[in-house]
């Protein structure tokens, strides 16, 4: 459970607003950490898209590019939705 | 004995062993408890429901646990109550409550929890946990005190302290989470991949939410076996609205009751409302929101089943209302004043949405509708304070006289 050295493999889906859906996002996130993204389901529409996809690294880099992606607007959150539960 | 055949990701359909598990491994939908109907049905009948304990362990055989072995704390089979004073004032002869708020630890959740609790010891586990703002909490808290289970509850810091004292008077380890909504949720779902735990709402989830069902089927059973026209539900996840419409289908495909001509409606909190958004959107999307509701017990910013709440809606004809955040409060003083129930701030958004369903039409004078009360008042009771404004007199009966005079 330390997370300095571990690889692992982490689920998560990106919604995106209408000014990012042209943005190749995952893309960059592929090259500008090092992590390898596997795309599972998407579905993208005129004023909202998202994408739900594996991101697989080391930890600290997942934390890393997850910041990253959030810092470009885009909401992130566990594919099983919200675990916060009233 | 449980007639479960395999949980099935209800995106692509593939087929998984009845593991601990939630999300399917190929397209990361979400996984349901696919059963074995013909087994049920012949396992299955009004008689033998009607003589089983007033509890909704009375439909065992509908869910997907050993009931012989529950982690039982007598949850459900809670007060339809016919609300006559309510219904007159909004204008319906045949408005039920279904009374949710009297179950042990004072909501509905004791029905998803005492299913994922007893399937936690089915499957070996010694650790449950859940991330949760209340009443969630307090049902699993109660449970696993009930089960001898350890339990770890993750709690925004900033939760009113009322509600901790409700979860850590079980005595479970309660983990105060510095941050905002989001980040508790992502961190809380990384703990479910790092901890080998029984997370009731995670690996459990399928399961879990199987116990909602119960909602459906009570209802029927209560009306004189039949399933009501207009079921008005609060919604979080989505969960609970599309486990009470699969109850009643579930009811009607056994002859336990005859067809389901049932409209489901959601009700939120204007201030948490994207279910209701993606419904009048028309386009069957959820575009998940930031939560900011008095409502907390409906503040799900992206919930999980939104989607299959929105095809519930389309499936059963029904529809979907958000409640002004001002409104929530009345509702909660409507229903406690016109029937002495006493609920939390999801029933006042079931009350404010049923009567706005009733003004604009949707719901007839006559048509026989269950309002859905899900959690008590007793846990809320800092949205109605300022309702406090007592006669203040000296103890004589002149200051008592003068004190009437004055109102």
């Amino acid at each position: 459970m330390t997370k300095e050295k571990s690889a692992t493999k982490r689920r998560v889906k990106f919604t995106f607003q209408p000014q990012l859906i042209k943005e190749p996002v995952i893309w960059q996130l592929g090259h500008q950490f090092k992590l390898v993204t596997n795309i599972r389901r998407a579905e993208v529409r005129e004023n909202v898209g998202w994408v739900i996809l594996e991101l697989e690294g080391q930890e600290d880099e997942i934390d890393r590019g997850i910041e990253w992606v959030l810092s470009k607007g885009v909401r992130v959150d566990p594919v099983s939705g919200d675990v916060l539960e009233g | 004995m449980a007639y479960v055949k395999a949980l099935r990701c209800k995106q692509c359909g593939r087929e998984y062993p009845a593991e601990p598990i939630n999300v399917c491994e190929f397209c990361f939908g979400p996984l349901e408890v696919a059963y074995d109907y013909d087994g049920i049905a012949r396992a299955i009948s009004r008689a033998k429901i009607a003589r089983g304990p007033l509890s909704m362990w009375r439909y065992a055989a509908l869910l997907p646990v050993d009931a012989d072995n529950a982690v039982d704390l007598n949850a459900g089979f809670t007060p339809l109550l016919k609300a006559k004073n309510l219904g007159r004032l909004l204008g319906l002869s045949e408005l039920y409550v279904k009374n949710d708020a009297v179950n042990p630890s004072y909501s509905f959740k004791d029905r998803v929890v005492t299913v994922a609790m007893t399937k936690a010891l089915e499957f070996g586990f010694d650790t449950v946990a859940c991330a949760s703002t209340g009443n969630l909490a307090g049902s699993v808290a109660a449970h696993a005190a009930r089960a001898g289970l350890k339990a770890f509850i993750f709690i925004p810091a900033d939760l009113e302290h009322g509600k901790q004292v409700g979860a850590a008077v079980y005595g479970p380890t309660l983990v105060a989470v510095k941050g905002s909504y989001d980040e508790v949720n992502r961190l809380c779902s990384e703990l479910s991949d790092n901890y080998p735990w029984a997370f009731v709402n995670i690996n459990m989830r399928p399961y879990y939410a199987e116990g909602s069902k119960t909602l459906g089927y009570e209802v029927a059973e209560q009306l004189g076996w039949r399933a009501p026209q207009h079921c008005v539900v609060p919604v979080a996840s989505g969960s609970l609205l599309t486990k009470i419409w699969k109850g009643l289908n579930e009811f009607a495909a056994l002859g336990l009751i005859g067809s389901v001509d049932t409209k489901m409606y959601v009700t939120q909190a204007a201030g948490c409302a994207p279910i209701v958004d993606g419904w009048n959107s028309g386009k069957m999307l959820i575009r998940p929101v930031k939560p900011n509701t008095i409502a907390k017990s409906l503040a799900i910013g992206n919930p999980a089943d939104g989607y299959y709440a929105l095809t519930t809606l389309r499936d059963s004809g029904g529809s979907a209302v958000a409640v002004p955040e001002e409104e929530v409060v009345d509702g909660i003083r409507l229903l406690a004043e016109t029937e002495g129930i006493f609920t939390e701030s999801a029933g006042g958004v079931v009350i404010s949405g049923l009567k706005r369903l009733v003004q604009s039409g949707l719901i007839k004078s006559d048509e026989v509708t269950v309002a859905y009360i899900t959690g008590n008042g007793l846990k809320t009771q800092e949205t109605v304070e300022d309702l406090v404004r007592p006669l203040i007199i000296e103890p004589t009966l002149t200051s008592f006289q003068e004190a009437l005079k004055g109102r």
